[in-house]
């Protein structure tokens, strides 16, 4: 385990280096403002929108040039459901109209709301919107379920075919690393020998369906592109189950552990309890957060790059941010790898904390704990 | 509006619901068909080749056990092929020093045989030869008698002479 410390400090340094890239958008950000007011003026570039355009969601996916895939616009209201394309928000010049559905609809600012005859926002009408369309995110999302299921089907059945003594072949050979190191270096550390098989199951999902969406996001064109795994609602919809299994999983001294602390004076307790209560909705949403943001900046940072060329109006810029985002492209490859990683290791950490049983000596497991925490 | 949220991490109802049903799918999907399999197989394959190791381990101390059981038993044999042999050469030695002692016994038995035998005849011949020389004596005496004692003079002075001869005592 002569590798942990430089893991850790590699860790340390990505960090390091997520967290400043907030600070490098922000600085982008007057700059922004200032195309902005120039765009009036000249009719120029807006790095901002742009860049934002790119890593939200859309109800198209764009192929090349002025080709995109219109996809399907699934509406429920107090009318009922209502499915069309999305095609219908565009005209042939590609300028938004209004949608003549059971209501009016219109994207603004790319999502789906109810306008009025006068063609401007319904505020009380759109909260009754329910927009359930099958946009580039979930489009992606059924890409990457689709690439999952044919790879890791392909990939057990082959244990049928060739059997359990023969050694793993292609696929397989790829796919039992990774599975191997999910229950070695993530489950069986954080929840013990005894109990990791019933997660596995979950932690394995969790694992890929990130690791595959987060590279998905990292293929800059159509089978790729969407960026899911930097999507807070994607992050979210995890984050949750991870706080189900938790929670569900937990057992009598975790749940004693939160609301009274074993071991501490009467008043200790009564203050330790809410802060370990918020303990149990902060882990999730720590985990939701991580993850976009990790993502979420790394598209944001590459994008910015490119834009450098947009807004010196030279090519030359190019001989820079070209590099520097493929530089950026490699270290987001990383990335991808390690906030999957980062994702299920903390979620199984989590469980294990949650289902480990504590002995008479408490401190012992508290070490336990540190010890994990440490790897 | 005083605190607009940024539409980045505003969450939308329809990637959470799709998403929901995605990961819930592959749940049960790759649950079923891919990682119970998978897992049971790489379970199944590590306590195969545990059980491998374990028995390739127990083989090889069987197989020192018989070793050292043949070795033993080599010895022993080896012992007994000693012993046999040893006992061989003893009772073989036995034999012989016995029919050593046996001849022995029968030369000597023979010889003495042979010498009381040749004593007896020897006796016997002795005897023999005594009583022809007795006889030859007597013939001869009873010759020389006849002639000598022919006249009655010679008789006296023999039977003078033979008187004188012999002692009282």
């Amino acid at each position: 385990m002569a590798f942990r410390p430089i893991k850790s400090l590699l860790a340390l340094c990505f960090s390091l280096f997520i967290l400043l890239q907030p600070t490098k958008i922000l600085a982008s950000e007057p700059a922004a403002a200032s195309a902005e007011h120039a765009k009036t003026e000249e009719g120029s570039f807006n790095v901002t929108e742009t860049i934002l355009e790119h890593i939200k969601d859309d109800h198209s996916w764009h192929l090349w040039g002025h080709t995109s895939i219109h996809l399907p616009v699934i509406l429920y209201t107090s009318k009922g459901v209502e499915v069309f394309s999305s095609e219908k928000f565009v005209n042939e010049h590609h300028e938004p109209v209004v949608y003549k559905g059971n209501f009016d609809y219109k994207l603004i600012e790319g999502k789906t709301k109810i306008v009025n005859l006068a063609g401007a926002l319904d505020v009380e009408a759109s909260k009754q919107l329910w927009d359930f369309s099958i946009t580039k995110n979930v489009a992606s999302l059924f890409v990457s379920v689709f690439i999952l299921l044919v790879v890791l089907l392909t990939a057990a059945g082959a244990y049928k075919k060739t059997g359990i003594t023969s050694a793993p072949k292609g696929l397989q050979s790829f796919m039992e690393p990774i599975v191997l190191f999910v229950r070695d270096e993530v489950a069986i550390p954080n929840i013990g020998a005894k109990r990791y098989a019933k997660f596995m199951p979950f932690l394995l999902t969790i694992f890929f369906l990130i690791l595959t969406n987060n590279f998905l996001g990292l293929i800059p064109f159509f089978p790729g592109g969407a960026n899911v795994s930097g999507n807070i609602a994607f992050t979210m919809t995890l984050a949750v189950c991870v706080f189900i299994v938790v929670n569900l999983n937990a057992n009598k001294s975790y749940w004693e552990h939160i609301f009274w602390m074993p071991g501490m004076h009467w008043s200790m307790k009564l203050f330790l309890a809410p802060i370990e209560l918020i303990g149990v909705f902060t882990k999730p949403i720590s985990l939701m957060i991580r993850l976009f943001a990790n993502i979420t900046a790394g598209h944001i940072l590459v994008l910015s790059l490119i834009c450098l060329i947009f807004i010196f109006k030279t090519v030359f810029a190019s001989a820079i941010a070209v590099p520097f985002a493929v530089f950026i492209g490699l270290i987001e490859l990383l990335v991808a790898f390690l906030q999957a990683f980062i994702f299920t290791m903390l979620a199984a950490m989590y469980i294990g904390m949650a289902t480990e049983e504590h002995h008479h000596d408490a401190h012992e497991a508290h070490d336990e704990h540190k010890e994990v925490a440490h790897h | 509006m005083l605190l607009e949220i940024n539409p980045l991490v505003l969450p939308d109802i329809g990637l959470v619901f799709w998403n929901t049903i995605a990961f819930l799918v592959l749940l049960i999907v790759l649950g079923k068909f891919a990682w119970k399999p998978m897992l049971k197989a790489i379970n199944e394959r590590e306590s195969g080749i545990e059980e491998a190791l374990l028995k390739a381990d127990k083989m090889k101390a069987e197989i020192t056990a018989m070793q050292n059981e043949n070795e033993a038993l080599l010895a022993k044999a080896r012992e007994e092929r000693a012993t046999i042999i040893k006992e061989a050469k003893e009772a073989s030695e036995k034999m012989v020093n016995e029919a050593k002692d046996k001849a022995k016994s029968e030369y000597e038995r023979i010889i003495s045989d042979a010498q009381a035998a040749i004593a007896q005849q020897k006796n016997a011949a002795m005897v023999d030869v005594k009583n022809q020389v007795g006889a030859l004596v007597i013939n001869v005496a009873e010759k020389v008698l006849r002639k000598e004692l022919a006249n009655k003079a010679d008789q006296e002075s023999y039977i003078k002479q033979i008187a004188e001869e012999v002692k009282l005592n």
